[in-house]
């Protein structure tokens, strides 16, 4: 460091001459420039920029200038003290991103490998379809209601106006309970346990704890002693509506079945009743709905035949009717005062159309590759 | 019940364009399925004509006589033909049907010139069988001899014809006849019925043949005619024979035939019984214990005293309106015949068909009940075709045993009812016409009498009258209107609650499954089930599928075992799955229920007596897993399934219904005795869970460590919600302290965690087990246990010696119940 300069002589600083400073800026500004890394950049700083650089040197050396001089020497080398610092932090700021994109490459893994350490589960659709219709119904403001699967005789067969008679009562059809007490060649008025061959008897259990207004649907087990084979099972499911009210008619019926085939096939299709035979309902009928992929455009038409429905336009989902008042007299509702109606429909044969499954067997088994794709809603 | 096109247009007439499609598309709207739409004779084209045989040439030298035949048939089809032939069944002069060059037979059987037994052949004299006219080919047809030579046998044969298969439902008896279908399909096209019972009857006479109705519930009536000197050479007409084979029936003689055809026709069954084969006056009764029987099918059978027989002094001869028998049945030789058109009690017929295993046309049609008043017309129509084919005579004397009471009362209902049950306007006029279609009798104006038909025993109610006008004018009349229902309540508690769990097992990884309940004896055996257990005492199905699982299941393990076992047979190793459903449990001491009143409300101690009679229904829940639950792969190795997935199911489906296990170290097969929890809430058992027992998979073919729980679903399920209350949450810092315990190896963790709990009172905020240690740093028999405690307090930071006194007292605590100790 020179002497101050006392004398007020001008005195010449080497290093203060304007040459000098630009070259010791320059060769600055080129080490910043050059510097490849981060650590590179860190050498050229504490070379050009920090206490011992010769920018920062010269710096101290201002005092020792006549004072006519010193403002233009600050001037100078503090402009070029800033264009070093300036460089630094864009070439840091630059080195560091390279320096992040450079780590996140390094970084990267495939995304695409498998994660299938915890398996996934599914629930049946015969249950998720169950809890669908539930729901459809339920937005009509209807209870959802179940009944033992285990039933006298009186709730599946008698009450419903099925007389002792009636073939569906035989063994043939019926799974027949050993009942303590019951002995089927004596008539001493004791019926025998079954298991229920139709989810009526929650119709008729509905009708006995509460008086109508009723608006009901029960989705449930039922038993009937057919073989599995492809479109038959011994344990199977039934939708059971009923509604029981003042001035219900078939109208009522059928609106509700179009509603219900809307609401689970599609907006543009329509249910058809057909007259059929029931002891529970007068009148009865036979419920179809129209085809919903050809929506009978099928028929007569054997080029384009329809699978789904055979060509025929409508698929049959099921029995329904008006109650018949014995019903009601049974289970203590005034028929003259109230009338309702009533539906069975297949939960399987809803199912299987619903969702092109071909085979029964597929339903009953329990193949996980069967259950699987529903997921856990339908 | 099958409809021949050809023989309906005998009552009712069609338009000639009505094909057999075009009436069902009538008849389905009405109540009539028609199933197919058969057409008959669909499979042959000509020439098939009227041919007479001139002469034969008897052929020898070969295996078996063959006739070379010419045969005459008409200028039209080239005169005379040489026709081969190897039945014998007719002589030079009879009329036969020959199929000629071109003509197809059923079968694509084609007809042309061909050279065999060393002449040529120039066509083919039929048997019925080869034009698909039945079975017989005992030789060929031979025709009646007014036919004309040359004329068109396709048509003159009815071979041609369409027949309806209809599916007649169980209430419409009187449409197991043409007379039935005939009815309908008249109405069908508004046209007139020529009805086929409309006959003139005789007036019974009081010295006809003595017939006794002793059963009067069983029968209440019984005509009877004689017929004599049948002629035992004459056969049905081959009309009668096709129209019998079209209705689904084979001709069989003619006396036989003609009670059939009339049956088909008028819906009456019939008998003949030979008269001379008779012993004394006929008595219809019940049956007799010990009395046996030989029906026509040389069945003997054991009676029933609920049976209904037909009987004459030499013993029973019938079972009623089932099934003749053998002693009085007619034969070849049989000329004299005495008919029986009886009315039968349904309920009779059917409980005897049933019991015997014996339906028959006739027991279908008094099942679904036929119409007494066409039984005297039945019989006419038989005596007069037994006169007429069997050049017979019949008896004057006509025997009519009836007592049948005066009809019941006509049904009152008011004209709008069949309007107010359809949901549409009828009007008075409309109601009264369609009830008078289908044969009521009709009075009265805005309350109307209506007397039902002697034929539709089924038209009792108000409301079956309904919906015989409201089926006429068509279903597809009814309105659409969607019922509006009061204020909903939705899902009740118990329903959401079922369908979260299901919900929440199936994101916890495991696959719904529904099984059937039938279980047997032998999975419970395999299962290791004492023999006191109370899951061994099951409902038995009567008739079961299999005669394996008669039992209804008190456990949902069974299925699920069977169903992981077919699943791991396909080739899948790691499986999880459950189940919810019921389970029977009969209650001890329950009887059979009671058979209640239907024509009211039965009384509540009635429906109680009913409820009693039933088995508890609890829904369970049940999983079971086998493999590897979290697998390996490229994040390194897996973990196998074990009893501690099992019981954490359990707690999801506790978690799943609000509510929290106690688990307890237990025995209960079929699980392992060392590695098996109980499962309690509130101190009553819920359930079990953890790894089965190596012996049990070993007889259940299920691979080692497979891993099951079960619960009682309804015991999990709150009858009401519980309100859970927000807790206060604390905003001072938490003082985490951790202990180590060491305890004898047989103290359960939960009982020094809830030990810990107790003693560090309302300041511990959580506690959690983070290690367990057994070996060489802790004594033998002895294990450590680490747990880690946060403490806050709700209104200050804690101070350390506070959080040491917690400590402290849990410890104590610990140590008071469990003899833990700090480990050193």
């Amino acid at each position: 460091m020179s002497a101050p300069n006392k004398t007020y002589d001008p005195v010449e600083v080497e290093v203060l001459k304007p040459e000098a400073v630009e070259r010791a800026r320059d060769e600055a500004l080129a080490a910043v420039a050059a510097a490849a890394d981060l650590d590179a950049l860190h050498e050229a700083e504490i070379a050009h920029a920090k206490d011992r650089s010769p920018l920062a040197l010269a710096n101290r050396e201002i005092g020792a200038l006549p004072p006519a001089a010193k403002a233009d020497a600050g001037k100078r080398v503090g402009q070029a003290r800033a264009a070093v610092s300036k460089a630094v932090v864009a070439r840091r700021a630059e080195l560091e991103a390279e320096r992040d994109t450079r780590v996140l490459v390094e970084e990267s893994v495939d995304v695409t490998l498998p994660w299938d350490r915890t398996p996934r589960g599914g629930r049946h659709p015969l249950t998720t379809l169950t809890e669908r219709v539930a729901e459809v119904f339920g937005a009509l403001g209807w209870e959802v209601n179940d009944g033992p699967e285990v039933e006298a005789e009186w709730m599946n067969f008698d009450a419903l106006n099925i007389s002792r008679d009636h073939p569906a009562r035989s063994p043939q059809d019926t799974f027949f309970i050993d009942t303590p007490g019951y002995d089927p060649d004596e008539d001493d008025g004791r019926d025998s346990l079954i298991l229920r061959t139709q989810t009526s008897p929650v119709q008729i259990r509905t009708m006995l704890r509460r008086q109508p207004p009723l608006h009901m649907v029960a989705i449930g087990r039922t038993f009937r002693t057919d073989a599995l084979d492809a479109t038959h099972t011994p344990v199977f499911n039934q939708i059971e509506g009923l509604v029981v009210d003042e001035g219900i008619g078939m109208a009522d019926l059928k609106g509700t079945l179009d509603y219900f085939v809307q609401e689970m096939f599609g907006a543009d299709l329509k249910s058809r009743l057909r007259p059929n035979y029931f002891p529970f309902t007068e009148p009865s009928a036979e419920l179809d709905m129209q085809c919903f992929v050809c929506h009978g455009a099928s028929v007569g038409d054997p080029d384009n035949p329809c699978r789904t429905c055979s060509s025929e336009g409508w698929i049959e989902l099921g029995g329904c009717g008006v109650v018949n008042p014995r019903v009601l007299v049974s289970a203590g509702i005034d028929p003259n005062r109230y009338s309702g109606f009533a539906f069975g429909i297949g939960l399987e044969r809803t199912l299987m159309f619903r969702h092109g499954i071909a085979d029964m067997h597929d339903i009953v088994e329990g193949d996980v590759r069967f259950t699987l794709p529903f997921g856990v809603e339908i | 019940m099958r409809v021949p096109l050809s023989w309906l247009r005998e009552y009712v007439d069609l338009p000639a364009e009505v094909s057999g499609r075009e009436l069902a598309e009538r008849l389905i709207p009405i109540g009539f399925e028609v199933e197919t739409v058969h057409q008959s004779g669909a499979g042959l084209t000509g020439p098939l004509v009227v041919g007479r045989v001139l002469e034969i040439e008897e052929l020898t030298g070969f295996k078996k006589p063959i006739r070379y035949c010419q045969v005459e048939v008409g200028p039209e089809q080239g005169g005379v033909r040489g026709i081969v032939c190897g039945a014998r069944n007719f002589k030079a002069g009879d009329k036969i049907v020959a199929a000629l060059p071109g003509a197809v037979l059923p079968g694509d059987f084609k007809i042309a010139a061909r050279k065999t037994y060393d002449h040529v052949s120039d066509g083919m004299i039929c048997s019925a069988r080869e034009l698909g006219l039945g079975e017989d080919h005992t030789g060929i047809i031979v025709l009646p001899s007014d036919v004309t030579v040359g004329a068109d046998a396709i048509e003159l044969l009815g071979i041609r014809d369409e027949v309806l298969d209809i599916a007649v439902t169980t209430d419409r008896g009187y449409c197991l006849s043409m007379r039935g279908m005939a009815r309908e399909t008249a109405i069908a096209y508004g046209m007139t019925l020529r009805d086929p019972a409309l006959l003139d009857t005789p007036a019974p006479t009081s010295d006809g043949f003595p017939v006794t109705l002793a059963d009067p519930t069983g029968c209440d009536r019984f005509v009877a005619r004689i017929v004599r000197g049948i002629d035992p050479l004459a056969t049905s007409p081959l009309w009668m024979q096709r129209r019998i084979q079209l209705a689904g029936m084979r001709p069989i003689s003619l006396i036989v035939d003609i009670t059939n055809y009339v049956m088909i026709e008028i819906g009456q069954p019939l008998h003949a019984y030979d008269l001379h084969r008779l012993t004394g006056g006929i008595t219809v009764r019940r049956a007799a214990a010990g009395e046996k029987l030989t029906t026509l099918d040389a069945a003997e059978r054991e009676l029933n005293p609920a049976d209904l027989l037909i009987t004459d002094e030499s013993g029973p001869i019938g079972l009623a309106g089932v099934m003749g028998g053998a002693s009085t049945e007619v034969h070849e030789g049989t000329v004299d015949v005495l008919i029986e058109a009886a009315h039968f009690a349904p309920a009779t017929i059917a409980r005897t068909a049933r019991r015997h295993k014996l339906p028959s046309e006739a027991s279908r049609r008094f099942e679904r009940a036929v119409d007494p008043n066409a039984a005297a017309a039945a019989a006419q129509r038989a005596v007069d075709l037994l006169v007429l084919l069997g050049h017979a005579e019949a008896d004057p004397e006509v025997t009519v045993a009836s007592t049948r009471p005066h009809p019941s009362a006509p049904i009152v209902i008011d004209a709008g009812l069949p309007g107010r049950v359809a949901g549409l306007e009828y009007g008075r006029s409309a109601v009264v016409r369609r009830l008078q279609e289908v044969g009521c009798t009709v009075e009265g104006s805005d309350q109307l009498s209506v007397t039902p038909p002697s034929w539709r025993p089924d038209l009792t109610d108000p409301n079956d009258l309904a919906e015989e006008v409201i089926r006429l004018e068509g279903y597809d009349r009814i309105p659409s209107r969607l019922p509006t229902a009061p204020r909903g309540r939705g899902l009740t508690l118990r329903q959401r609650l079922h369908r979260r769990v299901g919900r929440a097992l199936a994101d916890a990884g495991y696959v719904e499954v529904l099984n059937y309940p039938f279980v047997g004896k032998a999975e419970l055996d395999a299962m290791g089930v004492p023999e006191d257990d109370a899951r061994r005492s099951a409902l038995t199905v009567v008739n079961p599928i299999s005669d394996e699982h008669p039992l209804l299941r008190t456990t949902l393990l069974p299925g699920l075992f069977a169903t992981l076992r077919r699943n791991v047979g396909r080739g899948f190793s790691d499986v999880a799955l459950f189940e919810t459903g019921l389970v029977y449990q009969p209650r001890p001491g329950a009887t059979a229920p009671p058979r209640l009143p239907v024509d009211r409300r039965p009384s509540g101690e009635e429906l109680a007596a009913l409820e009693a009679a039933l088995p508890d229904q609890p829904r369970h829940v049940a999983a079971v897993l086998t493999g590897t639950w979290e697998r390996a792969g490229w994040w390194g190795g897996g973990r196998e399934a074990t009893w501690a997935d099992a019981i954490e199911a359990a707690r999801t489906v506790a978690a799943a219904c609000g509510a929290e296990l106690t688990v307890d170290q237990e025995q209960y097969e079929p699980w392992h005795p060392g590695r098996c929890a109980v499962l309690s809430l509130d101190e009553r058992i819920v359930g079990y869970a953890g790894e089965l027992h190596p012996k049990v998979l070993e007889a259940l073919g299920l691979p080692p460590r497979t891993c099951a729980m079960e619960l009682n679903l309804d015991a999990l399920t709150p009858e009401t919600e519980v309100n859970v209350r927000g807790p206060e949450v604390s905003a001072f810092p938490v003082a985490a302290v951790d202990v180590a315990l060491v305890v004898s190896r047989e103290v359960p963790a939960a009982d020094v965690e809830s030990a810990l709990v107790e003693g560090a009172g309302p300041l511990l905020e959580s506690v959690r087990l983070f290690d367990v240690y057994e070996g060489e740093r802790v004594q033998e028999g002895t294990k450590s246990l680490a747990f880690s405690l946060r403490l806050r307090a709700t209104d200050r930071t804690l101070k350390a010696d506070e959080v040491a006194a917690v400590r402290d007292a849990a410890v104590a605590s610990a140590t008071r119940h469990t003899g833990a100790a700090l480990r050193g």
